[in-house]
């Protein structure tokens, strides 16, 4: 075990942990943002650079700090390392600027695209990005494309976060897709204009923090906070079954395999459920699935609040803010 | 005149092949060592030779070795790094090109030391007429008993194969290099695991630059210990300088670590001061990915010290009057040199050669390039320099690889420097407007 501080909380994690996954199991502000890392996939991380931490400590033994920002969710713990991911100007800066890169070829035409409301580069961009844009350059774009019967790829979204071709490698047979050419030339295309066209290639769409892979069965039919999520599942032989039902009155708009609290997904679901399954006669309804208050999704959605988990909230808070002026809990309750 | 350990017997002729190269006293280090040296030995002559990786780094090449994970039970390997792509940089061709046997020996001395049984020189697929020069090389290596099973006898055997790249830059990165010969997408790796514990295949490895790899053979012949009386402090040994630009003598030269600045560039020794008797304005020292330096700062140090050519007097305690040795590509450039139109060459290439895995590089030498053709032609404005130098920033120590260092660094350098240069350049765009 490695007992380490994240932005000055303690806690103590199994070693070999990511810096990231320790300050994950601290939650709140103190988890870095993360766009091309995803858990339940392999060898993923370290490339968007969105997660750079600065190590101040590099364990007790060794106290000396790490010469450059890292990225957390690549690089282990260390016992009595010291980890600054908020407390640091240097990180917040250094964010602040590989936000401004990743937007730099990406179109903000939130108001058309599919992805708006459940979009990872809107929340960080919204949390660390500036308000206006020195680029004046023209920007990179592609025609869209059709990468398989259910899925666009529009190649002008892509933030090159790998993780398609991650599920792909990993989830799926026969890999037929991937990124070529290289620099701000790289693109993600299928190998000769292939089709990705196995079981469980809609997981792609699901991983992607942007709205480069879409959904061919619910592209424009609505827009995600008119929607209503529902825990669903059914009995299916290739996956758990476990998905989400995006509900318009009792039409089924989207079937989607279920995300946590950092937009990942740790059940992966088969396409038959993902696309043939449109009709709510086919799905136990579980009830309606929670969605966090800050969230655009959140919009008209009704939900029991949880009152325990709202009082550990709070009470994460308080240590989290110690020190500070710290809010009431029912404030809290009201936002 | 400087003493010649690698380039001795340059013009000797014949001396490609193994008849020539060994009559000259070719292939004494691997009888020396194989015969009279444990491994472990000959890696302490390297440690006490002080030689440092002739790549660009500069990191101790014995500490380097020493790093290799011996309780492994997996294989090692020693890989050459001869991707030698950096603009400016041009010595490794020349060395493989005219005395290909000095590689081919120090390649098999340091996988003796490290416990090697297959090596890879790694080159770059535009020198692929130097393929064919190692290629013979290794054939007659082979046919004499220094490659294959037992060298000479011992209970030492070694393959060694030559693989060329299909040309990127970045396959230069040790790591993106290791990719590459394993056949991928030549994609640099995150750090950690370094290659001392996973490397090629997973497998313990080293990665040396081609200099680095023949230095190991005067080391050994001569004794770490007296190698290590040449040059200066913690930069001993002889280091090849490919010098180019506005210079009457263009050329691979072997200097001894220590030469002042001035005697390279002026002695005729060296590159016989500048061309057409005009005056020096800038040089890059160390190939392409270093900070650029005006004329009074790379002939005296901060201190009024003459520069020496060292890696600690180069870098002269950081870039603000420093620079690096790096890979030893020395550029130099004239008065009637445009900084802006050399830093915009240097920019599109990097912005060419940025292998796009992490969004810093792949966005940022971009954004770069594209401000620097604006400044070049004319359409630049003020603000664009600000802005310049904060990209340069922000993309400096954020990324994968050294790549997006090597990007940057031009760049902050030559605003701090010359940053008259640009805001004329600059003034160009203000004068349009105007007159519009």
């Amino acid at each position: 075990m490695a007992k380490l501080t994240i932005d000055g909380i303690e806690v103590e994690v199994p070693d070999g942990t990511t810096i990231l996954n320790a300050a994950r199991q601290i939650g709140g502000e103190v988890v870095p943002p993360a766009m091309c890392y995803y858990s339940s996939l392999k060898e993923t991380g370290g490339k968007c650079r969105v997660c750079l931490v600065k190590v101040a400590q590099g364990s007790g033994k060794d106290p000396r700090p790490m010469p450059k920002l890292v990225a957390s969710c690549r690089t282990p713990v260390a016992d009595g390392m010291v980890v600054q991911n908020i407390t640091s100007p240097e990180v917040l800066e250094a964010r602040k600027g590989v936000v401004e890169f990743l937007l730099l070829n990406h179109p903000l035409d939130c108001p058309i695209c599919d992805q708006a409301g459940e979009c990872d580069l809107q929340n960080l961009a919204y949390e660390h990005g500036a308000a206006h844009t020195r680029y004046e350059e023209d920007r990179r774009t592609f025609d869209k494309i059709d990468i398989g019967d259910k899925i666009k790829l529009h190649m002008t979204r892509c933030i090159l976060c790998y993780r398609c071709t991650y599920v792909a490698n990993q989830l799926t047979d026969n890999r037929v897709h991937g990124v070529l050419g290289r620099g701000d030339k790289s693109e993600i295309s299928t190998y000769i204009e292939k089709a990705i066209d196995n079981d469980f290639s809609g997981n792609m769409i699901d991983v992607c923090p942007v709205g480069a892979l879409t959904d061919k069965t619910f592209r424009f039919k609505s827009r995600v906070w008119f929607t209503k999520p529902m825990d669903a599942h059914r009995d299916c032989p290739k996956c758990s079954g476990k998905v989400v039902l995006w509900m318009k009155g009792e039409e089924v708009l989207r079937v989607s395999a279920r995300k946590d609290q950092y937009g990942e997904v740790k059940e992966y679901i088969c396409n038959e459920c993902r696309y043939d399954h449109k009709n709510v006669k086919d799905w136990t309804v579980e009830g309606p699935r929670h969605i966090d208050h800050h969230s655009v999704i959140s919009q008209n959605h009704y939900e029991k609040i949880d009152l325990q988990k709202l009082k550990k909230e709070v009470e994460r808070q308080l240590v989290f803010q110690k020190g500070k002026q710290l809010p009431e809990p029912n404030n809290a309750l009201n936002g | 005149m400087g003493r010649k350990l690698l380039l001795e017997h340059i013009n000797e002729p014949g001396i490609q092949t193994f008849e020539v190269y060994r009559k000259k006293g070719g292939y004494s280090s691997v009888e020396k060592a194989l015969k009279t040296m444990k491994p472990d030995d000959v890696t302490e002559e390297v440690k006490k030779s002080g030689l440092r990786g002739r790549g660009g780094a500069g990191f101790p090449a014995g500490m380097k070795w020493s790093f290799i994970d011996k309780k492994s039970e997996k294989p090692r390997y020693l890989v050459c790094n001869a991707d030698e792509s950096e603009p400016g940089t041009f010595k490794d061709r020349y060395l493989m090109e005219k005395i290909p046997h000095i590689l081919i020996e120090g390649m098999i001395t340091s996988s003796y030391a490290l416990g090697a049984k297959t090596s890879y020189i790694y080159i770059r697929g535009e020198y692929m007429y130097i393929v064919r020069i190692l290629e013979k090389a290794i054939e007659e290596a082979y046919a004499n008993g220094f490659l294959g099973k037992n060298i000479l006898g011992t209970d030492y055997s070694l393959d060694l194969y030559v693989h060329p790249g299909a040309g990127a830059y970045i396959c230069g990165e040790e790591t993106a290099l290791l990719e590459s010969l394993e056949g991928k997408r030549g994609n640099p790796r995150l750090k950690p695991p370094f290659p001392a514990i996973a490397g090629l295949y997973a497998c313990p490895t080293v990665v040396n630059n081609v200099e680095t790899i023949a230095a190991v053979v005067p080391i050994i012949n001569m004794g770490g210990d007296e190698y290590s009386k040449i040059g200066v402090g913690k930069s001993t040994g002889t280091k090849l300088i490919s010098a180019s630009g506005h210079i009457n003598k263009p050329g691979v030269y072997e200097i001894e670590l220590g030469l002042p600045v001035e005697e390279f560039i002026f002695s005729e020794e060296y590159c016989g001061g500048i061309w057409k008797d005009r005056r020096m304005k800038a040089v890059v020292a160390g190939g392409s990915s270093v900070p650029i330096l005006p004329a009074n700062l790379i002939l005296t140090t901060a201190k009024g010290e003459p520069r020496l050519m060292t890696y600690e007097s180069l870098a002269d305690g950081g870039f603000a009057t420093g620079t690096m040795l790096g890979s030893g590509g020395f550029i130099v450039l004239d008065e009637t040199a445009s900084i802006v139109e050399n830093l915009y060459t240097f920019a599109r290439f990097y912005h060419h050669e940025s292998c796009g895995q992490c969004s810093p590089c792949r966005e940022g030498t971009g954004w770069m390039e594209k401000i620097l053709h604006r400044l070049q032609n004319g359409h630049g404005k003020k603000e664009d320099i600000d802005i310049l130098v904060d990209v340069a920033k922000k993309i400096e120590g954020n990324t994968i690889c050294p790549l997006g260092d090597a990007a940057a660094w031009p760049v902050a350098s030559a605003v701090r420097h010359f940053r008259k240069e640009f805001e004329e350049a600059a003034l160009v765009h203000a004068h349009k407007e105007l007159v519009a």
